[in-house]
């Protein structure tokens, strides 16, 4: 188990590594600066300016004392914004977006764990071809088409919901019912699938001999092992929803970190770029890495490598 | 004479040497020729409705945005004076005069958006890009992917071992992050790149669709690298491989006429798994913004510039966010038809 753990947190800190140095190169091979645009700046102010923060330097010196300053949590100062530390704007709008994908992964478990297991009880009744068709037709609906007709018909038409901004609960149904889409079609197939695969067992059949009422069965023997899978897919659903959130985050004009990040590379703010890529791959790995140890931890027939 | 009970000799009466009756012979011909593998998925497939459906979907909107485009008689950066923001079937004064005077004037079908350009051939041209940027990433996924995992997969060892731990890496990289920077960085080189005498070809694909596609080939293999990996690592084993080994076959050869070869119904199911995905991926960087050049359509930029027009003209959104929603399920519900038709291990 130590043995695994290790591994794989090895193998996590090499791909931030990886994801940060990638980063690095890449937004310098960008053309343009973060001074250019300001045409108010004479060439003497920006050189001053590029000086201050170590940009005349050569390529290969700065990613070194980039990476030691990161290396003791320095991430430097926000090249646009003045003023304000990488880490002061991450703190500042990341809550934003955690909130929102928090909820949106809450929404997806709550509704898809229920419809996928109703799903493989009614076996080829209605209800099942049902959930099947919304589950299938969801996974084919890319996120910025049920961001925009949601906006459409109870935004624009319907008048229900405020479509910009993130103030009151009414602000968050759309863009979580945006966000949550996909997950929820997943994971009802998944549940569904899975639960299928249980309710063939052994044991289901032994606990049905040995007289345990049906929801006995069910909750204790069935549930307990077709929700497996459902908690591997949660490390990707959460990159999904954190990423995801780019789409949603423009169409409903959603101050999060999304949005952040386009601004920066569109803007070459050298830090904020690097300081958001590496937090949100870092939350990423680490979410990944914890979901697969607790795989490991609840299923007892999957043996550690 | 006497017999010797332990004797092998086959105890022969001349009857057993009479020629075989009719009855004899008719039971031993072959009533049917034996269903290959390609038949038997066929015939599968071919009775699976949900999948058939699916594929008279593709081939339709497959003829809309290939073959129709060159006689349609409009073009998709055509704009066409007086014509802006037309309903769909309406005309512009200048051709409802035209129509008045005896003319004949092709409807716009769908409209035209906001600066006077059919809508019918730009959504049709729209879905040609999004198929032509789903089906050749896919092809560079497979390339990349099933080589990759092949050799891997044959080689074993220390090869395997390292190769597999940067698949692991690529695997966990946030691809989105790195989509959205890679657009942006590639775009400029790729611009110089273009005025190099031999490659002013990638001008005329678009720096954006051609970095979109670098994007796939250096991201989105692992995961057929693995799939591929997974059944070489079964099929290595098998008889066959040792015989051509024993008679010298080369490495090379081994891979491909042997191994990929009989791998074929697992690559072909990825595969067609692989292109919704990719068109998926390439519909949301276009409404980024990070996907085809202007003027060139593609689905998700058409719905990308419509919706600050959600207000007066939703068609011109609903239109080409259903389609593609079309074009991802079909691909989706044939894929899920292949795995059933070609995948033994779903067989019973």
């Amino acid at each position: 188990m130590l043995k695994y753990i290790v591994k794989r947190l090895l193998l996590a800190i090499v791909t931030i590594w990886a994801v940060a140095t990638i980063t690095f190169f890449l937004m310098n091979l960008v053309p343009g600066g973060p001074f250019l645009s300001e045409k108010a700046i004479s060439p003497q102010a920006t050189a001053a300016l590029e000086a201050k923060y170590g940009l005349d330097k050569p390529l290969l010196q700065r990613y070194m004392t980039y990476m030691s300053d990161a290396l003791q949590g320095d991430f430097g100062d926000s090249l646009k914004q003045r003023g304000r530390t990488v880490m002061d704007i991450i703190a500042m709008k990341f809550p934003v977006s955690a909130r929102l994908g928090g909820i949106s992964v809450l929404v997806a478990l709550i509704m898809g764990i229920p419809m996928g297991c109703i799903a493989a009880l009614k076996r080829g009744k209605f209800l099942d071809s049902f959930i099947s068709v919304v589950a299938t037709c969801g996974i084919a609906v890319p996120s910025f088409v049920v961001c925009t007709l949601l906006m459409y018909f109870f935004g624009v038409k319907l008048r229900w919901f405020p479509t910009v901004g993130l103030t009151s609960w009414k602000h968050y149904i759309m863009p979580v019912m945006a966000l949550s889409f996909y997950p929820t079609a997943y994971i009802m197939r998944l549940m569904r699938s899975s639960m299928l695969d249980v309710l063939g067992q052994d044991y289901m059949r032994t606990a049905k001999a040995k007289g345990l009422s049906g929801f006995v069965s069910l909750f204790k023997h069935a549930l307990r092992n077709a929700i497996l899978p459902v908690i591997t897919y949660v490390g990707p659903m959460l990159a999904y929803t954190v990423t995801g959130s780019f789409v949603v985050e423009k169409i409903f004009t959603i101050p999060g970190l999304g949005g952040e990040f386009i601004k920066a590379i569109n803007g070459r703010d050298y830090t904020l770029i690097m300081g958001t890529t590496i937090f949100l791959a870092t939350l990423i790995i680490v979410m990944n890495v914890l979901v697969d140890i607790v795989y490991k931890l609840v299923d007892p027939r999957i043996k550690l490598k | 004479m006497k017999e010797n009970p332990l004797s092998f000799q086959l105890k022969l009466k001349p009857e057993d040497f009479l020629p075989a009756t009719k009855e004899e012979k008719e039971s031993q011909v072959i009533m049917r020729e034996s269903v290959s593998f390609w038949k038997d998925g066929v015939r599968r497939l071919a009775k699976n409705k949900v999948a058939m459906v699916s594929l008279f979907i593709i081939v339709l909107v497959m003829i809309f945005s290939f073959i129709v485009p060159s006689f349609y008689p409009y073009s998709y950066e055509e704009q066409i004076k007086g014509a802006n923001n037309l309903k769909p079937m309406e005309y512009s004064a200048e051709e409802q005069a035209k129509i008045d005077a005896g003319e004949d004037v092709f409807p716009h079908i769908l409209g035209t958006d906001k600066i006077g350009r059919d809508y019918a051939i730009r959504v049709m041209m729209g879905s040609r890009i999004s198929l032509l940027v789903g089906l050749v990433a896919t092809c560079i996924i497979l390339v990349i992917g099933s080589a990759y995992g092949s050799i891997a997969a044959f080689f074993g060892g220390w090869v395997d071992l390292i190769m597999m731990r940067i698949v692991d890496i690529i695997y966990t990289i946030p691809d989105i992050l790195l989509i959205v920077l890679l657009s942006f960085s590639l775009k400029s080189p790729l611009q110089q790149l273009v005025e190099v005498p031999g490659f002013g070809w990638l001008g005329v694909l678009g720096e954006n669709l051609v970095s979109i596609f670098v994007v796939f080939a250096l991201l989105y293999w692992v995961g057929m690298a693995r799939m591929v990996r997974s059944q070489v690592l079964m099929l290595k084993e098998s008889e066959y491989v040792t015989a051509a080994r024993a008679l010298g076959v080369s490495n090379g050869k081994i891979i491909r006429k042997h191994l990929l070869t009989n791998c074929i119904g697992t690559l072909i199911v990825t595969t067609t798994l692989q292109i919704p995905s990719s068109i998926f991926t390439e519909s949301f960087l276009s409404f980024l913004g990070l996907g085809v050049a202007k003027p060139l359509p593609s689905l998700g930029s058409l719905a990308s510039d419509a919706i600050n027009g959600i207000n007066t003209n939703p068609h011109l959104l609903f239109i080409p966010a259903l389609l593609i929603s079309l074009i991802i399920l079909s691909f989706n519900l044939l894929g899920d038809g292949l795995r059933d038709a070609f995948d033994p291990k779903l067989k019973n």
